[in-house]
């Protein structure tokens, strides 16, 4: 029998985990509309075959309902952790290449954005916004940028000093055409990798918020919402609302984890052939 | 480092003053807004000081804040540095105890596992690790509230003292037992960082070829631990926790407003809903204080350990 080698099973992994999530993304948006249905002949039910979550007290199915929050939840992630990485690359290069004082400048908004406590960075962005949806994508975009942007300063600025580079220099490359051809392929992987592992946190950081009261409204099925709703029927032994979304969210964030990671396996040259 | 707390304040300042959320609205409500005078509604925008322009407001808070006054907290009707040194003084209790649980748990749990590399303790703890690291904070506090507070019943369901019960007729047994839920939330979140770390850290240590030559050499594997693994894993693991400062601050956000444990991150929150502008920028302002502090004592500690980086420092 042939044993599946390892780069094989990382890309199934990959694949099954990316599969997932679509699956979890496009299946709430499709019953988003179900998720506000409220029938209050079977509210508080406990978790069975049929309503696999449960029921809460207004008679919503709990099932569809974290779905159609979880799906809310990826989207923003995506969104906010896309439009952050963009921030990260492009401050990134622009300290590694535009010289000292531009470095300086990028290292000492770094180091502001990390000394303000990341919970209490989101709230105050999310409130200068006026907190709803513009709120939390601005405010998880807007810190969650800087370790990425740490890793392609550096990545960049040994780019500058490889041998090769020189070495196309001195050949007389143009310099868009080095950038193009030499500095982007090098990049691409590890910024697609830092975008990848930026969403699991995006995600966590946008129900954090949300539960605290600052993200979204209370009318929208959101993932924190959800579970700040929970917390005050927890006292009655309603452990269903809080236990299973959680659970589910758990889940959502380490299929991330597991993508990125793959995707790093993958793409990285020195386990890529393990 | 001063100019950066400057700073901090600066833009803090900016997002509060570009929001849009009127804070008469976000505190009154609309109803009664509409039932009451002009001259009742002039009196009330004067107070939380909606029509000063933000320019003046920030210099006269600045001015203020660098004499040592922080204004006066609009929610509690109390000087903000007495509300500050209340709340603060029950955070840093909760976060001093889960920054060290987490960190000693933390340290020991990755030299552990990278000892055993690949063996099924070292494969329980990581995952144990990547399992805590992809759960939410507040989530793993209702959990635990659910277990202990509802079912169990053995432990407080929140606050930080008794219902009821006087001031002094508090007793420290009781304060600790309202402290246990929120610091064990706490750590148990912050220990997956420094485990993961210290145990990267671990592996390349027993690879390396000094650890090799000790074991041709004969000595013990706790010998060998005591004598290179843990005088080399010690330096970032220290530098890292007192860089995750920033991350208990922002855990204790989270779990003191489900615990409603009075502390800071809880007077942060209700500041944050209910605009109470001159609270919130105390708050940002202290725990970036904080936070900075945090990386300028990883810094300093650094040199007193590492004897290499002391006389570097001093030669430039």
């Amino acid at each position: 029998m042939r044993k599946i080698n390892g780069r094989i099973m990382t890309v199934m992994l990959f694949s099954a985990a990316i599969l997932f999530l679509a699956a979890i993304t496009i299946s709430g948006s499709i019953f988003s509309d179900e998720a506000m249905i409220t029938d209050f002949s079977r509210k508080n039910l406990a978790p069975s075959l049929q309503y696999l979550f449960g029921t809460d007290w207004l008679g919503r199915d709990m099932f569809i309902r974290t779905l159609t929050g979880l799906s809310m939840s990826i989207k923003i992630g995506l969104l906010a952790a896309f439009a952050s990485s963009i921030i990260a690359l492009a401050l990134g290069i622009i300290s590694a290449t535009m010289g000292k004082t531009a470095d300086a400048i990028v290292t000492w908004i770094i180091d502001l954005v990390m000394g303000i406590p990341h919970i209490l960075l989101l709230i105050l962005i999310s409130y200068a916004f006026g907190k709803g949806f513009k709120g939390v994508v601005i405010g998880v975009a807007l810190t969650h940028w800087t370790s990425l942007a740490r890793v392609i300063r550096s990545e960049v600025l040994q780019l500058k000093e490889a041998t090769y580079i020189k070495a196309a220099q001195k050949l007389g490359v143009s310099k868009f055409e080095i950038a193009w051809k030499h500095m982007f392929p090098h990049l691409f992987s590890q910024f697609l990798v830092g975008l990848i592992l930026m969403f699991p946190h995006a995600i966590l950081h946008e129900a954090s918020i949300t539960f605290l009261g600052f993200g979204l409204s209370p009318e929208q099925p959101a993932i924190g919402i959800i579970l700040s709703e929970s917390m005050k029927y927890l006292a009655m032994g309603r452990w269903w609302l809080a236990v299973f979304p959680g659970l589910l969210l758990v889940g959502t964030v380490i299929l991330f984890d597991v993508a990125g990671e793959s995707l790093r396996k993958l793409l990285d040259p020195s386990s890529a052939h393990k | 480092m001063i100019l950066l707390i400057i700073a901090v304040s600066v833009a803090s300042f900016v997002l509060i003053s570009v929001s849009p959320i009127d804070p008469l609205q976000a505190n009154i409500g609309q109803a009664a807004l509409g039932s009451m005078s002009a001259e009742q509604i002039e009196k009330l925008q004067a107070y939380w000081g909606v029509g000063t322009p933000a320019y003046q407001r920030f210099f006269s808070w600045a001015a203020d804040f660098f004499r040592g006054d922080m204004g006066i907290s609009l929610l509690y009707r109390q000087p903000v540095a007495d509300v500050i040194k209340v709340k603060l003084a029950n955070s840093l209790y909760l976060m001093t105890i889960a920054w060290l649980i987490s960190g000693i748990i933390g340290f020991i749990m990755g030299i552990i596992a990278g000892i055993n590399k690949g063996r099924f303790i070292d494969k329980a703890i990581k995952g144990y690790s990547l399992l805590i690291a992809s759960t939410p904070a507040f989530w793993l506090a209702l959990v635990l509230l659910m277990v202990f507070a509802v079912w169990l019943q053995i432990l407080p369901i929140g606050l930080s003292v008794p219902i009821g019960v006087e001031a002094s007729g508090v007793t420290f047994a009781d304060k600790i037992q309202h402290a246990i839920l929120p610091a064990v939330t706490l750590s148990i979140t912050g220990i997956s960082n420094i485990t993961l770390h210290t145990r990267e850290k671990m592996i390349e240590i027993m690879e390396s070829d000094y650890v090799l030559f000790s074991r041709a050499r004969g000595e013990s594997t706790y010998n060998i631990i005591k004598n290179h693994g843990i005088r080399n894993v010690m330096l970032p693991a220290i530098t890292l926790q007192f860089g995750s400062i920033s991350e208990i601050f922002g855990g204790s956000v989270l779990v003191e407003q489900i615990f409603s444990y009075p502390g800071l991150g809880q007077a942060a929150v209700t500041a944050g809903l209910g605009s109470d502008v001159p609270l919130l920028l105390g708050i940002t302002v202290i725990s970036a204080v904080f936070v900075f502090g945090g990386n300028l004592i990883a810094n300093i500690l650094y040199g007193i350990i590492d004897p290499r980086i002391r006389r570097g420092g001093k030669l430039s």
